[in-house]
């Protein structure tokens, strides 16, 4: 063992001294600042993805799996003697396979980890990867409770209560209603996270929430919380829910012949893109999403040309998170080599790793341009800091608003 | 009020739909199929991919389902149950359950993770105004479908000759053989039938709740399971009554009591009946001789 | 005289899982202390440990008392979160007392809500009585959906269906939150007391089954109705095997509890009851020392399947259905066994000509 781990540690260094003589430049892919200088970052990264990839939730586990797929193909054509090996294990979302999948990972000499991809396993996962000091970068486990008192946890995503109150304002601001219904999943840390922060501003703006109901993973029949809004006469429905049940919430008010206006959060994006889904009963939804795969601008058109090439469909917000995080890692490990004269990242222990990429994260000056967001920035705590976008739907398309 | 009741029968009436599937097979193998609830998928993915990429029209579309699930349902029956009849009952469960896992793991390797969302089958329907409350096409379909499935059952097991032989089956099995009934073909037969109206409740189910995923099934299939328990496992009015009864109630909890609630009180009425009528509300008292 | 056999051949199959269990701790704890184990491995010990539990207790009611039950893993989560209550409360004493304190606790919680619902349950017979507990198992899991627990300077607060009704002071700490479950548990569960625990409830179940009571219980399985002209009351055995195993799982679910900083409801849903069963049937209804090993493996194959990566799952399903087909098809058996006599005598023959 002691020998493979010294012969990695070698051909690391012969690597990189050949590397060095190549002088590759123009690596700047994604990467938002850092790697000035002769700071070079070469190596293999061990790059460990977890989430469900079988499974009720598998939808969200391979989207991200197939986006970080994506980032890493790419990332390795780059050619810059930086590259990335992924391994993606499957955790049936549930705490007890995410663990085992993390000890995988693990066997596997995992230097860093981008996930969990859904909001329980990452807690359970994060409490062994803070003891193990393994550092974390979640694409969607957005609560609280995720990052809370764990140095090594980061969030690509927003943390749930930026958006509730985003919402809250949004509607607010432009007058969308004053009578408004609120649907919401209670066995997700998510959408009840939205909830709670949404309740308490839009409470604070003067908005009436005249019907809460909830609903839990397991449900389809959505005919007595649609009814609750529409006999309460709520002008507005929002709907901080992931877009699988919005869709059948869409559908069911439809047949009740209930019209009211829709707003969701970043969850919501992927509805136009479930196969077989009637885009008329869409059209008019308002939501808040850093990320919409109608997007013109260079990053995005390129990753949901290379998304649908390879997959055969259209890229959710979920698919997007993963294709950020290995960039991410990249930019925070290159803006590491370029402030201390280069990096060899293979074989390199994850401790040491993860203490380099809390320092980086951490730091004020570094900030990474995705397709999720540009410039995103985080906090100590690990969360991210970055602006959602408000579009409307309309011919089943996002138009920005 | 009667919207909330409408809404119940309806989705009652689907529950009632797989009921008679397990209520049939269980009559006949006195086996609980636990995979039933996952050809129920297999029947959404099956008229959906006829739908969406052969571009079948709807009634095409739930036949082609209604016979890919019937063949379904005898290979299974062949492949994984008939050399288990002599087995324990337990033995028989477990490879149920290892087949629900097989086709709800099948189904995700052939169609992938994404929930599709299944088209409207009933355009051309329109809903109906009654009492002031309004009852949707799916509703109006699932119901009439469940009377007539129910019906043509009854006449099949009383008024034809395998029926009779599938009655014959399910009282006794050796006396049946002796009577020279062929108990393969006829538990054959029965899957078939019962993985046929398994296709036609998913197609239903799919078009009121129009999200098709590997696990669509699993739901559905264990409060139907129920349903069947309610209304007496082996008797298909008792199937229908179940189904229905059960479908009324959790809508109404759902909306007078709470949300989470719903399932605990549909499965806590069946407690309670279950207390009073050991054998559900329509099953036979089975006296023990000694 | 054949009493007397019967007895020494049980006593000898005790002694044979007492050793199983030894040697399943001694092997892997020196694997641990010498670091040659893989941390996949490592890290499935404790929840082995806790689905070896819940097997063989399973096995008390489906093998010994003869009734199926599929909701057992609704007593598993009982015990799990009044783990957690508990071992949050003790915040602060030390940990192994924290264990053993939560374990009793949720043991005995678990036993209560085995007795209460065992008194419909048992009125039932066969299928029916497969169902209710079924539907008792979801009703488990949907009641703790809806239950909030609080902790502040005050006392614990609890709330139910509303976690606005909590109450709590702005410094307190919400410890269960409905369907989202608990978060932040310390994890404090070791090895070695998961497998302490093992122990003594496999010493519990060995001695229940081997006395004058498990006698009763076994005559009630298999012939109620003369058990009851001997004058034993059905209703009086079936609830204490019930019950005891209800209080076995609870006790499981005490330390896969405290395995993990976090805990969902869901985990404790109809599969997981439908799992450990299976871990029953495939090592054999009634047979103990069956029960553990099908558990151990069965535990870790799904692990070991993951090199087929997508179709990690389906093998699994594959592997299960072949496994039953084979070991309950007469046929399939027969063939088997002529297979391996044929296989032991090559070897055979081949040994004789080296």
């Amino acid at each position: 063992m002691k020998k493979k781990l010294l012969s990695l540690i070698m051909t690391g260094a012969l690597v990189m001294a050949m590397t060095a003589c190549g002088g590759s430049t123009g690596a700047s892919g994604n990467s938002g600042s850092g790697a000035t200088g002769n700071g070079e970052l070469t190596g293999t990264l061990k790059l460990g993805v977890i989430g469900p990839l079988t499974g009720p939730a598998a939808i969200y586990g391979n989207a991200v799996a197939n986006g970080a797929q994506i980032a890493v193909d790419e990332i390795n054509a780059l050619g810059t003697g930086f590259s990335i090996e992924l391994n993606a294990q499957d955790d049936e979302h549930d705490a007890e396979k995410s663990v085992n999948a993390y000890h995988q990972l693990q066997d596997w000499g995992v230097q860093a980890i981008a996930g969990t991809v859904t909001t329980t396993p990452c807690i359970a996962v994060s409490a062994e990867a803070n003891s193990d000091r393994v550092f974390m970068l979640t694409p969607s486990a957005s609560a609280t409770s995720v990052t809370d008192g764990k140095d090594n946890v980061f969030q690509l995503c927003f943390a749930d209560p930026n958006q509730g109150s985003a919402s809250a304002q949004y509607i607010a601001d432009n007058n969308l209603a004053t009578k408004v219904a609120v649907i919401y999943n209670n066995a997700d840390a998510y959408s009840t996270g939205i909830y709670q922060t949404f309740k308490s501003k839009a409470s604070e703006l003067g908005l009436q929430i005249v019907s809460e109901t909830t609903f839990t993973d397991d449900t389809t029949d959505f005919s007595v919380q649609v009814g609750d809004a529409q006999s309460n006469g709520a002008e507005l429905v929002f709907l901080p829910i992931y877009y699988t049940p919005a869709s059948l919430i869409l559908q069911q008010a439809s047949s009740a012949g209930y019209k009211p206006k829709f707003f969701g959060v970043d969850g919501m994006d992927g509805i136009l893109t479930i196969e077989g889904f009637d885009t008329s009963l869409a059209e008019g939804v308002m939501l808040l999403t850093p990320f919409s795969a109608d997007a013109t601008d260079d990053l995005t058109a390129n990753f949901v040309k290379a998304y649908n090439d390879k997959y055969g469909e259209v890229p959710s917000q979920f698919a997007a998170d993963g294709y950020d995080c290995p960039y991410a890692i990249m930019a925070a490990l290159k803006f590491y080599a370029g402030k201390n004269g280069g990096l060899d990242v293979t074989g390199m222990s994850a401790e040491k790793l993860c203490d380099i990429l809390i320092k980086v994260f951490a730091d004020p000056d570094f900030s990474v341009d995705g397709v999720t967001g540009l410039g995103m920035r985080w906090n100590s705590n690990g969360e991210v800091n970055k602006e959602p976008k408000a579009v409307v739907i309309q011919n089943g398309a996002y138009v920005g608003m | 009020m009667l919207a909330h009741l409408i809404n119940g029968i309806s989705l009652g009436s689907i529950y009632a739909i797989i009921a008679l599937g397990y209520t049939m097979v269980y009559g006949i193998a006195k086996m609980l199929n636990f995979a039933h609830g996952d050809v129920i998928m297999v029947g959404g993915y099956v008229s959906f991919c006829s739908m969406m990429y052969l571009g079948l029209p709807a009634p095409v579309a739930i036949l082609a389902a209604v016979f890919v699930c019937t063949v379904l349902g005898i290979v299974v029956e062949r492949l994984a149950y008939k050399p288990l009849r002599a087995a324990t009952s337990l033995a028989v469960l477990i490879t149920a359950i290892g087949m629900s896992y097989f086709l709800q793991n099948a189904a995700l390797l052939i169609w992938g993770a994404n929930p599709k969302a299944f088209p409207n089958m009933f355009k051309n329907i329109e809903a109906i105004e009654f009492a002031g409350a309004r009852v949707s096409p799916v509703a109006i379909v699932s119901i009439v479908a469940n009377l007539i499935i129910m019906i043509a059952l009854t006449l099949f097991t009383t008024r034809t000759k395998v029926g009779k032989a599938m009655r014959a089956v399910s009282e006794d099995k050796g006396a049946a053989t002796l009577m020279g009934i062929n108990v393969n073909f006829t538990i054959s037969l029965t899957f078939a039938i019962g993985s046929g109206l398994a296709a036609i409740a998913g197609v239903l189910l799919c078009t009121a709740y129009p999200t098709l995923m590997p696990t669509t099934g699993s739901m559905p299939g264990i409060k139907a399971f129920t349903a069947a328990v309610f209304g007496g496992i082996g008797s298909i009015p008792g199937a229908m009554i179940g189904g229905i009864l059960l479908g009324i109630i959790e809508i109404l909890a759902r909306a007078y009591i709470s949300s989470e609630l719903a399932d605990a009180i549909v499965f806590g009425v069946l407690i309670v009946v279950l207390i009073f009528r050991p054998t559900g509300l329509l099953g036979k008292q089975v006296h023990e001789k000694v | 005289m054949k009493m007397i056999k019967n007895a020494s051949t049980a006593s000898k199959k005790a002694f044979i899982n007492y050793g199983i269990v030894i040697v399943f701790f001694v092997v892997f704890q020196t694997l641990v202390s010498t670091g040659n184990i893989t941390s996949a491995l490592k890290g499935q010990l404790i929840p082995i440990t806790c689905y070896m539990i819940m097997a063989i207790s399973l096995n008390l009611v489906v093998g010994i008392s003869g009734e199926l039950s599929l909701g057992h893993a609704g007593f598993m989560s009982v015990g799990a979160f009044t783990a957690v209550i508990v071992s949050s409360l003790m915040d602060g004493a030390s940990n192994p007392a924290r264990l053993l304190v939560s374990i009793i606790v949720g043991a005995i919680t678990a036993a209560i809500a085995g007795f209460l619902i065992g008194i419909p349950v048992l009125r039932l017979n066969g299928d029916y009585l497969a169902i209710v507990t079924l539907a008792f198992g979801e009703i488990i899991k949907n009641i703790l959906n809806c239950l909030y627990v609080g902790i502040d300077d005050k006392g614990v607060h609890f709330a139910f269906n509303n976690p606005n009704a909590l109450g709590m002071d702005p410094l307190g700490k919400v410890i269960i939150n409905g369907p989202m479950g608990a978060v932040g548990i310390s994890k404090i569960a070791t090895f070695s007391g998961a497998v302490i625990l093992l122990m003594v409830i496999l010493i519990i179940i060995q001695n229940l089954v081997n006395s004058r009571t498990g006698r009763a219980i076994m005559a009630i399985r298999d012939n109620r109705i003369a058990a009851e002209s001997m004058g034993l009351s059905p209703m009086k055995y079936k609830m204490l095997a019930f019950t005891v195993s209800a209080s076995m799982a609870g006790a499981a679910g005490a330390v896969y509890a405290l395995n993990y900083s976090t805990l969902v409801p869901k985990k404790f849903d109809f599969n997981t009851s439908i799992l450990v069963l299976v871990f029953v049937v495939l090592g054999g209804i009634g047979n103990m020392t069956g029960s553990l090993i099908a558990a151990g493996v069965l535990v870790v194959l799904p692990e070991l399947l993951r090199k087929f990566s997508d179709y990690r799952m389906l093998v699994y399903a594959i592997v299960l259905i072949l496994v039953m087909l084979v070991t309950n098809n007469e046929k399939l058996k027969g063939k088997i066994d002529t297979f391996l006599k044929k296989f032991r005598m090559n070897i055979s023959k081949g040994g004789r000509k080296k």
